[in-house]
């Protein structure tokens, strides 16, 4: 059954958090959990997600839900999904939701054991480029020429000066049976991606683009905005690896304006035309190979 | 309303808090409605129940159980993603403290 808007269940498992408004985060959480229902057990490593969550005593996941340590989840993960089967829950689902520190920086050693036991466990790492927990550092996953408190932006250097890390290739490389991209921008897509996931027999990875309203010093109201103009512009891309195969799922013709898309957020608002091209030649570089080596 | 309430579990007369390393998850002590600045309504006469709402809330405070979409406001933060992601401009985003 197709997933969508109609026939996603009604009931929420993830209610009452104190994210910030128009977080996208944890509409990355909410619609996880309408997909792999309350027969799930939820690991969440340091991140807004377990800060928002685990208030003592206002909890506000309605089904198993545990933290870890930060470089620890994809051990977790392995430990409850065989203490589940112990227990005969094989219909169980074990997943987690990390951030993008906790899955291409802290996270990356535990993430790739995991894969590597090939353990029916669903990783999701929603993405919104830089520790927004702690208060905006840069990570792994930080674009060129982010604005964070670590990597600020002055007359000599323009924010961050490292590319992102290509964690979904990072993880395909392992020879997982699936991963995906997704972004909050386009939720049908993500939802039948997490029911790939869940009917997967192994290892699932599903990276989404989360917007931060905080971080990304952008408007609470533009979240799914720019997580859709995120793709339309080419800065990010909806793919699939399953079978050993890569499969581009958007491959637009023409791309939206990168400039209006950095334009919007606050943490690109000391960005120079220089800059723009900067960017727009590393998604040209990435996109020509992607359309060379991932289309049919 | 199909909605979470909530409901700090009482114990004669005072509040029962859990003990130990684990707690009961849904376990709502407060309300999240003194964020909001700007309160969406929903015009119920422009409404086609696309859902478009009910899919992008972060909070899920836009209930579809009923014969029109209904928002829970004691949980909504008043970010606003409603309003701008309404495809026929049903939702409006009110001033706190207005009519």
């Amino acid at each position: 059954m197709a997933m969508n808007a109609k026939t996603i269940p009604n009931e929420e498992m993830f209610y009452g958090h104190k994210a910030c408004g128009g977080c996208g985060g944890s509409l990355t959480v909410r619609l996880a959990m309408k997909v792999l229902g309350k027969k799930s057990i939820g690991v969440y490593p340091p991140n807004c997600m377990s800060t928002v969550g685990f208030i003592y005593p206002h909890m506000c996941y309605f089904g198993n839900a545990t933290t870890a340590p930060f470089a620890a989840s994809g051990a977790v993960m392995s430990g409850l999904r065989a203490g589940a089967d112990a227990l005969g829950h094989e219909d169980w689902h074990v997943y987690c939701m990390a951030g993008d520190g906790g899955t291409a920086d802290i996270g990356i050693q535990a993430l790739s054991g995991a894969i590597d036991r090939n353990d029916r466990v669903i990783y999701i790492c929603y993405d919104n480029e830089a520790y927004m927990n702690t208060g905006i550092q840069k990570s792994g996953l930080t674009p060129t020429g982010t604005r964070t408190t670590n990597t600020p932006a002055g007359s000599n250097i323009h924010g961050a000066i490292q590319p992102k890390k290509r964690i979904f290739e990072i993880v395909a490389a392992h020879g997982i049976p699936y991963a995906a991209t997704a972004s909050v921008g386009y939720p049908e897509d993500y939802l039948r991606k997490l029911e790939k996931a869940a009917a997967c027999p192994g290892t699932s990875f599903i990276h989404v683009l989360a917007p931060c309203p905080t971080g990304w010093q952008a408007p609470s109201e533009i979240t799914i905005e720019l997580a859709k103009e995120a793709v339309d512009t080419g800065m990010w891309f909806l793919a699939e690896y399953e079978n050993g195969q890569y499969h581009l799922n958007k491959n637009p013709k023409e791309f939206a304006s990168i400039e209006a898309y950095l334009k919007k957020q606050g943490r690109f608002s000391h960005m120079v035309q220089a800059d723009f091209d900067e960017l727009a030649a590393q998604r040209d570089e990435q996109w020509g190979r992607m359309r060379a080596e991932w289309c049919d | 309303m199909n909605r979470p309430k909530m409901n700090p579990p009482q114990a004669g007369g005072k509040m029962k808090l859990p003990v130990g390393p684990n707690a009961p998850g849904g376990y709502l002590m407060d309300v999240s409605s003194g964020m909001r600045v700007f309160r969406p309504v929903i015009d119920q006469e422009k409404c086609v129940h696309c859902l478009r709402c009910f899919l992008v809330c972060p909070d899920g405070t836009i209930d579809k159980s009923g014969e029109q979409l209904e928002i829970d406001y004691d949980y909504c933060k008043g970010c606003g993603i409603c309003a701008h992601e309404c495809k026929v401009k049903a939702i409006e985003m009110i001033m706190e403290g207005d009519a």
